[in-house]
């Protein structure tokens, strides 16, 4: 900020009763990786760590391949008072967010890059440290809160085995992947992973994001951040359609997938591509033996932030009835610059059941949550 | 309208801002080289403080590889999603004509104009010297 004088007479908001809401996406990071990660690490990983870093699988090896349009992709107003990155203070983030919000389910996706590492041993180590101050750190001091299981998913063993160790555990209700994979997802080298998260119960979101070593774009390396962005989709587009197109579905019929911030608005798009073509190519695939939008609609959720914001603020409903209202599960990205508000995210009147089932009891309903 | 007193000058110098509230309403105050402005501290779009944004200046471009940067400090950029607004109007940048920040005038005043009993000044506490920031809400 260049300019850093704030003086605040009075800043507190106002509580209102507000409807309860599933955030199905907060990222929270470690005050510093030396001390809320170092402890679940072996010597062996902590000195490997300072000796020769982190190196994931990407064109431009010294950070993240573009840098964000805020600082740490941060709103600007969440900066814990008490120091630090956003999101690594718990009682900063339950009394900025959780609680004027009304949050009662908080999904949290570390962001903490344990995974897409090109030491496999490492990245394996990296990501049970993160699963466990998961844990130790935030869903055991707040109880609205629940953490993604972390796996190496590069190395497909490595993380049956990490699910397997946690299968069970009511803190993780899902497993985490993120999107740029070394191979397109529904790729036969990744199915154990399925496998092994069917058999555990979670479900296998896929955050946007990562470390697969190809552009964002089908089309090379884009010049802009904003182009990275919008690129989120078609990354997301791509491994969803090898998912329906490989098979995944048809292999592990209990198999939820949950896709994360890469918007929706193009999934009725590519629904009706797929469908056509399936009619024309069936022989080409034949044990995907249903149309794709039908496999979709079973199989697909996705979050909502960052919302589309179409002019015509009906066409965001029409949208929505063609994914079906029971897929969408509400996110605010907390504390990203990306966020979406849950009193503004939804431009539009809608019924109460639809409202309820968006911004609560969809999640609530695919994560065992409801009973 | 009613006009409230917030403060002397010297509280808001040159570059700063304040936030303030009037009426229930959260207003910063902006000093852009000794001109002062009120907006309304919620983000048209999904509300956000824009007192805690970034301000910056002015970027324009009439082609591809061709730069101007003006209005320097004359720009707050909003903290969630950097939506820009010009402190001295309140419009937006992307959408000039339909989004716009809700303005609210601020005069610099002397202590003796205050006392014709068109100001409030129960926000602040006029016993000071100085010259004084009013608001009309
Ligand atoms: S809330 Fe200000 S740009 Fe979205």
């Amino acid at each position: 900020m260049n300019v850093d004088i704030l003086t605040h007479e009075k800043s507190i908001s106002k509580t209102r009763a507000r409807m309860a809401i599933a955030d199905c996406d907060i990222h929270p990071s470690p005050k510093s990786v030396e001390i809320e990660i170092f402890p679940f690490l072996s010597k062996r990983w902590q000195e490997y760590m300072k000796t020769y870093g982190v190196i994931y699988r990407q064109g431009f090896p010294t950070g993240p391949a573009f840098p964000k349009g805020q600082p740490n992709a941060a709103r600007r107003d969440s900066y814990p008072t008490s120091g630090g990155k956003p999101g690594s203070d718990l009682a900063f983030m339950q009394s900025q967010h959780l609680g004027p919000n009304n949050i009662q389910l908080g999904v949290l996706n570390p962001l903490q890059c344990a995974q897409g590492v090109q030491n496999q041993d490492f990245s394996a180590a990296y990501c049970n440290a993160v699963n466990q101050w998961q844990i130790e750190q935030w869903t055991s001091k707040d109880h609205r809160l629940k953490a993604s299981l972390m796996v190496p998913y590069e190395d497909p063993l490595a993380s049956v085995k990490e699910i397997e160790k946690w299968a069970g555990n009511e803190h993780f209700i899902q497993v985490l992947l993120l999107s740029r994979t070394a191979e397109p997802l529904g790729q036969r080298k990744y199915w154990p992973i399925y496998d092994a998260a069917c058999r555990a119960g979670l479900p296998v979101a896929v955050h946007a994001f990562g470390y697969g070593g190809a552009p964002v774009t089908g089309g090379g390396w884009p010049s802009f951040y904003i182009e990275e962005m919008v690129g989120h989709a078609q990354n997301t587009q791509s491994l969803l359609t090898s998912m329906v197109i490989e098979g995944v579905f048809e292999k592990f019929p209990t198999l939820k997938l949950i896709l994360i911030e890469a918007g929706f608005a193009w999934l009725p798009a590519l629904s009706w591509r797929l469908d056509k073509l399936w009619d024309r190519m069936r022989d080409e695939i034949p044990h995907v033996s249903r149309p794709p939008s039908q496999l979709i609609r079973e199989h697909v959720w996705l979050t909502t932030q960052p919302m589309e914001e179409p002019e015509e603020t009906n066409q965001l409903l029409d949208t929505i009835e063609w994914i079906g209202w029971e897929n969408l599960l509400f996110a605010t990205d907390y504390p990203h610059w990306d966020y979406d508000d849950p009193s503004r995210a939804m431009p539009i009147k809608i019924g109460k059941q639809q409202k309820e089932g968006f911004f609560l009891n969809n999640a609530l309903k695919l994560y065992g949550l409801d009973q | 309208m009613p006009k409230y007193v917030i403060g002397t000058v010297e509280q808001i110098p040159p570059g700063n801002r304040k936030l303030v509230e009037i009426r229930g309403r959260q207003i910063a105050i902006f000093n852009l080289n000794g001109d002062f402005f009120g907006i309304l501290d919620r983000c048209p779009h999904q509300g956000a403080s824009l007192c805690r944004g970034q301000i910056v200046g002015l970027v324009e471009s009439e082609e591809p590889g061709e730069y101007k940067f003006s209005r320097q400090n004359e720009i707050i950029r909003c903290p969630w999603h950097g939506w820009e607004f010009d402190i001295r109007t309140g419009r937006s940048r992307c959408e000039p004509n339909k989004i716009r920040a809700t303005q609210y005038p601020v005069t610099v005043n002397d202590k003796d104009q205050l006392t014709d009993g068109e100001y409030i000044t129960e926000t602040f506490d006029v016993d000071v010297e100085g010259q004084f920031l009013v608001i009309t809400v």
